[in-house]
């Protein structure tokens, strides 16, 4: 398995065959417990963060409401700062664009700091077709591009890789990429983050073009904001004379001041701490410091089709944090790759379909990835109702297939979760009566569940909304072995032709 | 037309239904410590970055002590401070910084709650590649520079000035999410706060 997402299996298929790997199963189990606990701690030490939360939200929502006159300033205000703005409808023209300002300064490399909108586009095989090598510089990416492999995480994107497997792939593959690996290397962390170090040294001190993404844009004052750990993204920023910044257009913050509730959220819900290591922000080109000739590529590629969905719009919301595939039973038991997409987990299975709309068979089997039990919203920092859009993509997939002539999978799945959700009574016992499921009972059906709670309220407990979540237990059997049921048979008839 | 206008006209026919928001959503507040400074030097700590307090008389004595013997050491040319072994930034090329042991900056301020410092790149801190490239980072704070929370730092900073934002010393967890400290920023942060 290389290089790409395209041509994966769906779901079911791919999640039974990830389910079959006791390796990546204790990995995942190990590492998704491991930052449930720290998040746990950081955020139960925030009196206001419930209120956080709320602002978070509200400050995305406020980008995306308004968002063709953010992005018309931040146009604007990137360019008063001397950055070049390119605008791409799709991957296509966003890789055209980078790979000809790569051609153009006459580079056969370019060093590159983790960015999942440069997944989604495949930027390196364009790059590659180009050429051009694309070195990523995240330890974690480094691991995945060296190993021949794909992410699995938003976070760690090697979560599904341990220490042994990593010595390995360095010793084999470092001295192909350049450096080698030293001849002793143990499976120490340290030592195997010295080896990145050292190999990756030379790439930044010669690299002439850095690409890298955004995890924020201020409109206000044309502002980057790229948060790390590693100090790759510093390097990527600061040394090379050329940097390309790929950003979604959905990335837009209004104003400086409104980056704060962001920042607070973010590295807690994240990486499970206070702050991370190392956050840069600039805008355009800052004389005799850095890059002094700087692109923003503003990417679409699906963002206005999800805009465009009232309901779905607040995916676009999403500030990769991945606590939700921390959180998620599903995501625990399947890992990253069973979902086919940069985008994994209970934000992947809404994002991917809202971004690439119903009808291709990967794609229509996502919304059917969860148990709705409602733990990924209890946790998102930006308040994105998971569950709701869920239900509501469903329907729409059964609509997609309504005219076809034989019921397709997805339609008699759907029935089953009609069926289902046709009765309060009937909802209770299939799904867990947490109070996100008797949420959207009450939403699509006005009703409450024993157990509901208003969306907004503050839980009871020290660590207010978290508790619940982390100490979720997994679906029960029954309800998830009849899900798995309904959709391994549709997974076997989809398998067969890819 | 062009993928701009395509791309606005594509935003602007999604959000047919939705009512802007003109007013900025107001931050909640942040945390107000009793003991700013001794808040700020505890969270610092916690990443294991070495934290001292010091007068500012002792300043030159303890930069001389917190870096490596015998080490070569870039300034920015706006230090105020003689260190010993240093080499004033000229412009220095990546591979000539990736030759020196160290580097002593100021910082624009630090905030408690996160035990983070911002540097804005101004003439006492310098260009930001002298305080990534070398592997120790000795980083010089005022009491006076110390705010309580983020919402603090954001009023403070100029959003147009290239920031730093830095908390610990360069670290990874992305091999079974043990964290490592130093990956490719200085492996060794030293903080000092002056009083
Ligand atoms: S949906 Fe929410 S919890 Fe999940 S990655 Fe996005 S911001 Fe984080």
């Amino acid at each position: 398995m290389t290089g790409t997402f395209v041509g994966m299996p769906a779901f079911p298929v791919a999640a039974r065959e990830a389910l079959g790997d006791t390796q990546l199963r204790h990995n995942l189990a190990h590492a998704t417990g491991v930052i449930r606990a720290k998040r746990a701690a950081v955020v139960g030490e925030v009196d206001n963060w419930e209120d956080l939360r709320l602002a978070g939200a509200a400050v995305k929502e406020r980008a995306l409401t308004d968002l063709a006159t953010h992005l018309e300033e931040l146009e604007r205000m990137l360019v008063a700062h001397g950055a070049t703005v390119h605008w791409a409808r799709d991957a296509a023209e966003a890789n055209a664009i980078v790979v000809g300002i790569a051609q153009g300064h006459g580079v056969d490399e370019v060093v590159k700091v983790k960015s999942m909108v440069t997944q989604e586009i495949d930027l390196n095989g364009a790059l590659a077709a180009a050429g051009i090598a694309a070195w990523e510089t995240d330890l974690a990416e480094l691991i995945v591009q060296l190993g021949g492999d794909l992410p699995s995480h938003i976070l760690v994107p090697a979560i599904h890789r341990n220490r042994a497997e990593v010595r390995e792939i360095f010793l084999r593959e470092m001295g192909g990429a350049g450096r080698p690996a030293p001849a002793d290397l143990t499976d120490e962390p340290a030592m195997l983050a010295a080896a990145a170090r050292a190999h990756l040294r030379e790439k930044f001190l010669r690299a002439k073009v850095g690409v890298s993404g955004a995890n924020f844009a201020v409109s206000e004052t044309g502002t980057l904001v790229v948060v790390e750990s590693e100090g790759n993204g510093r390097m990527c920023l600061t040394l090379p004379e050329v940097l390309v910044s790929v950003v979604g257009i959905e990335k837009v913050v209004p104003t400086w001041a409104e980056l704060d509730p962001l920042l607070r959220l973010l590295p807690r819900s994240s990486t499970g701490e206070r702050m991370n290591p190392y956050t840069s922000t600039w805008s355009g080109v800052t004389p005799g410091d850095g890059p002094q000739e700087v692109h923003v590529v503003l990417l679409d590629n699906g963002r206005t089709r999800a805009l465009a969905d009232s309901v779905g719009r607040q995916a676009l919301r999403c500030i990769r944090c991945s606590a939700c595939l921390n959180v998620c039973p599903v995501y625990e038991r399947t890992g990253g790759h069973a979902y086919g997409s940069v985008y994994p987990g209970p934000i992947g299975a809404i994002l991917n379909p809202l971004m690439q709309g119903t009808g291709d068979k990967q794609v229509d089997s996502l919304p059917y990835a969860s148990s709705l039990c409602g733990a990924c919203f209890e946790v998102c920092p930006v308040r994105i109702d998971i569950p709701e859009v869920l239900v509501h993509l469903r329907s729409k997939v059964v609509d997609a297939h309504r005219s076809d002539t034989v019921p397709s999978a997805e339609a008699v799945a759907m029935k089953g979760v009609a069926w289902t959700f046709s009765d309060a009574r009937r909802l209770a016992r299939a799904e867990r009566a947490s109070g996100v499921a008797g949420r959207v009972m009450k939403r699509m059906f006005g009703v409450t569940l024993p157990g509901g709670r208003a969306a907004s309220g503050k839980l009871p407990g020290p660590d207010g909304g978290w508790t619940s979540a982390r100490d979720l237990p997994a679906p029960p059997a029954e309800s998830f072995r009849a899900w798995w049921q309904r959709v391994g048979r549709l997974g076997r008839q989809g398998g067969g032709e890819s | 037309m062009s993928a701009r206008d395509d791309i606005l006209a594509a935003v602007r026919a999604a959000l047919a239904d939705a009512t802007p928001e003109p007013s900025p959503v107001v931050s909640p507040v942040g945390v107000v410590p009793n003991d700013l400074v001794g808040l700020f030097a505890e969270r610092v700590a916690d990443y294991r970055a070495v934290v001292e307090r010091c007068s500012v008389a002792d300043l030159p004595a303890r930069v001389a002590a917190a870096l490596p013997p015998g080490a070569r050491v870039v300034v920015p040319s706006g230090l105020g401070l003689d260190v010993p072994g240093q080499v004033v930034d000229t412009g220095l090329s990546s591979a000539e910084l990736d030759a020196l042991d160290a580097v002593v900056t100021r910082a624009a301020l630090g905030i408690a709650e996160t035990g983070t410092i911002v540097l804005d790149h101004g003439p006492d801190q310098g260009r930001r590649a002298i305080s990534l490239v070398p592997d120790v980072h000795v980083c010089i704070v005022t009491e006076d520079q110390v705010v309580a929370d983020v919402p603090d730092a954001m009023g403070r900073l100029d959003p147009s000035r290239a920031l730093t934002w830095i908390s610990g010393p360069s670290a990874t967890s992305d091999i079974e999410l043990d964290r490592v400290e130093g990956v490719h920023g200085p492996r060794t942060l030293q903080v000092l706060v002056v009083r």
